[in-house]
C-alpha cells in the first residue's frame, strides 16, 4: 500500500507555479530520490509535503488520511514525518541531547529519563555518544547533519523527508552522512530524498523522480531513469551533471 | 598556531620589537596627556570666581553627613520599586512582544492592540504618564484606590514596558524562519516553538540592550519624587529646603551612581559575551 500518495500538487509563490500538477507516489519502505535542477521545486514539495507550506491545489494522502485536508491538525500530522534540512537548522542554544529530546518530551510527552535514554542509544548507534552533551556550534557539518537525523528519528517517524541533506557539507563529510542514510534504508525506513548526489541515488533509491518546473517529467527504477533516460529534459540535465563530474 | 619550540623569523622578532616600542609610547602618551586634562580642570574649577560659594552650597561635608541617613532610606524605596519596575516591564514588554507575533484574523484585535500600546506609550513622555496617572486616577475617588506609589510604579511599568517590547518583538524576529521551520516539523505547537526555541534564542541575543533599558529605568525610579512618595531624590528635596543647601541632591546623586555601576557592570560583562559567543560561533 502506498504510504504517501500525492495527487496534482500545485504551488505558486507570486502567480509563478513552483509545483505544477505533481503526482507521486511512495510505498511503504521505500525510497524515492526527487533529483531535478536547481529552482525546480524539491524543496517546496518536501515542505508541502510536510504542511510547513500551503497548497494551492492538490491533494496529499498519509496512510490513506487525506492530510491536505484543512480540518487536519497539521502538527499531528508532522509528528508522523521526520524532516532533515540541508542547513541542519539544529537548534543552538541546547545540547545535543536536548535537541533530540525536546519533540519526544514536548511533542510525546516521554519523561526526561526515559527520552535522554533512548537519545543516547540513537546517538551510540551512529558513533556520536561522546557528544550527547555538546552543543552544535562544537560539531563538524557532518556530526550536525548526524544529529538533526537522529532527532528527527527521536519521533518515529513513518516517513523521513530528507531535503540536500550532504549539500552543505564538505566532500570528505558526506560519507559518513550518506553511510547514516544507508544505515535507515537497511532497517526499512521510508524515505524522500532531494539530492544532487546522483550515484548515491542511483545505488540507495528504489525509485528516481525527475523533477522539472514543478513536474514529474520521469520515474522509474535508477537504472532506467540515471542510464537510459526516454525524455529530453531529463537527458539534458543529466548530460549537465556528468559534465560538472557529479555522476 | 605556533609549536613550542619552534624558533621565531626575523621578521617576526622585528614586528615584536616594534609593537612594544609602540605600546610603551601609547602608554606614556596617555598618562601624561591625563594628568595635563586633570590639572587645567582642577585649576579651572578652583580659580573660578564663584568656586567658594559653590563648594558651600553643593559640596557642604556636614550637610552631607546629616542628610545621608534620610535620603540612603529613601534610597532603599528606589531599590524595591526598581526591583518591582523591572520585573513588571520585562513581563509586560515579553507578553506583549508575543502577541504582536501571533498570526491569524483571530488574533488581529490582539495585534491591534498590543500595536497601539507599543505606540502610544514609547510617544508619551514618562512625566505625562505619571501626572496622568498619580495624580488624575485618584482623582476619579474609586473604592480600593492603590496609594500613588503603586500608581507611580505601574507608570513606569507601562511606559518602559513599551521599550522592552520593541526590544524582544526584535530578538524575535531576529530568529531566522529556518528555525521555526525545524521546530514545527518535528511537530512543536506554535506556543511550544515559542517558548521553547524562539524565545530563549531571542531574549539571549536582546540581553545586552534590554538590561541598558533597565539601567536607565533605574534613573527614572527617582521621578515617582514628582507624586509625593518619599524616595531619595524627594528626602534630598526636603533636606535642602531645611538647611537652604544643595549638598544633599549631591548626595543622592553619588548613590544613585554607586547604585548604577553593579547594574552597568552585569550589563557590560553580559554584551561582551554575547559579542564573544557571536564571533567564538
Ligand atoms: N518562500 C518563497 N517565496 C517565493 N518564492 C519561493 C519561495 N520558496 C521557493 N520559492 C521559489 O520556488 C522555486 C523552487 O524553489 P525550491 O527551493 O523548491 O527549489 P529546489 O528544487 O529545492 O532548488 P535547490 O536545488 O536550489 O534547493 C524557486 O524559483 C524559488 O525561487
Ligand atoms: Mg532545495
Amino acid at each position: 500500500m502506498a504510504l504517501l500518495r500525492c495527487r496534482g500538487l500545485r504551488k505558486e509563490f507570486g502567480g509563478h507555479a513552483v509545483l505544477d500538477h505533481l503526482d507521486l507516489t511512495v510505498a511503504e519502505h521505500q525510497v524515492v530520490a526527487v533529483i531535478g535542477a536547481s529552482g525546480s521545486g524539491k524543496s517546496t514539495l518536501l515542505r508541502c509535503v510536510n504542511l510547513l507550506d500551503d497548497l494551492d491545489d492538490g491533494t496529499i494522502e498519509l496512510d490513506g488520511e487525506d492530510i491536505s485536508d484543512p480540518r487536519v491538525d497539521p502538527d499531528r500530522v508532522r509528528r508522523r514525518i521526520g524532516m532533515v534540512f540541508q542547513a541542519y537548522n539544529l537548534f543552538p542554544h541546547l545540547s545535543v541531547l536536548d535537541n533530540i529530546t525536546l519533540a519526544p518530551r514536548r511533542v510525546h510527552g516521554r519523561g526526561r529519563a526515559e527520552a535522554e535514554a533512548q537519545a543516547r542509544e540513537l546517538l551510540d548507534r551512529v558513533g556520536l555518544g561522546a557528544k550527547a552533551d555538546a552543543y552544535p556550534d562544537r560539531l563538524s557539518g557532518g556530526q550536525q547533519q548526524r544529529v538533526a537525523i537522529v532527532r528527527a528519528l527521536a519521533n518515529s517517524p513513518r516517513l523521513m523527508l530528507l531535503d540536500e541533506v550532504t549539500s552543505a557539507l564538505d566532500p570528505e563529510l558526506v560519507g559518513e552522512v550518506l553511510a547514516m542514510i544507508r544505515d535507515l534504508k537497511a532497517d526499512g525506513m521510508t524515505m524522500v530524498l532531494a539530492t544532487h548526489e546522483m550515484g548515491f541515488a542511483r545505488e540507495v533509491a528504489d525509485q528516481v523522480c525527475f523533477l522539472d518546473a514543478g513536474r514529474v517529467v520521469e520515474s522509474g527504477p535508477p537504472g532506467q531513469v540515471l542510464g537510459e533516460p526516454t525524455q529530453p529534459r531529463t537527458r539534458q540535465f543529466l548530460r549537465r551533471i556528468i559534465e560538472a563530474g557529479r555522476l | 598556531m605556533t609549536l613550542l619550540d619552534q624558533v621565531p623569523s626575523e621578521a617576526q622578532l622585528r614586528r615584536s620589537a616594534y609593537r612594544r616600542r609602540q605600546t610603551v609610547y601609547s602608554v606614556l602618551v596617555a598618562a601624561s596627556s591625563t594628568a595635563a586634562l586633570g590639572t587645567l580642570l582642577v585649576i579651572a574649577v578652583t580659580g573660578a570666581p564663584g568656586w567658594n560659594r559653590v563648594r558651600r552650597s553643593f559640596l557642604d561635608p556636614e550637610i552631607a553627613r546629616d542628610a545621608l541617613p534620610t535620603v540612603l532610606s529613601g534610597l532603599w524605596l528606589n531599590v524595591r520599586l526598581l526591583a518591582c519596575c523591572a520585573v513588571g516591564a520585562l513581563l509586560l514588554g515579553l507578553v506583549i512582544a508575543v502577541l504582536r507575533t501571533l498570526r491569524g484574523p483571530v488574533f488581529f484585535p490582539v495585534r491591534a492592540l498590543a500595536a497601539g500600546y507599543t505606540y502610544t506609550f514609547r510617544g508619551l513622555p514618562l512625566i505625562i504618564v505619571l501626572y496622568l496617572l498619580t495624580l488624575g486616577v485618584p482623582g476619579l475617588r474609586l473604592q480600593g484606590m492603590p496609594p500613588v506609589l503603586v500608581l507611580g510604579g505601574i507608570a513606569l511599568v507601562l511606559t518602559y514596558g513599551g521599550y522592552l517590547a520593541e526590544v524582544f518583538r526584535a530578538g524575535i524576529e531576529s530568529v531566522h524562519s529556518s528555525q521555526l521551520a525545524a521546530a514545527r516539523s518535528l511537530g512543536l505547537t506554535y506556543r511550544q516553538t515559542m517558548r521553547h526555541v524562539v524565545l530563549p534564542q531571542a531574549v539571549r541575543r536582546v540581553a545586552p540592550p534590554l538590561l541598558n533599558d533597565v539601567v536607565a529605568l533605574q534613573k527614572d525610579v527617582g521621578l515617582v519624587s514628582l507624586a509625593g512618595p518619599i524616595d531619595a531624590v524627594r528626602a534630598a528635596q526636603i533636606a535642602t529646603a531645611q538647611t537652604f543647601n544643595y549638598t544633599p541632591y549631591v548626595v543622592a546623586g553619588v548613590l544613585f551612581v554607586l547604585l548604577a555601576i553593579p547594574l552597568i557592570a552585569v550589563t557590560d560583562w553580559v554584551t561582551l559575551r554575547a559579542a564573544r559567543r557571536q564571533s567564538g560561533g
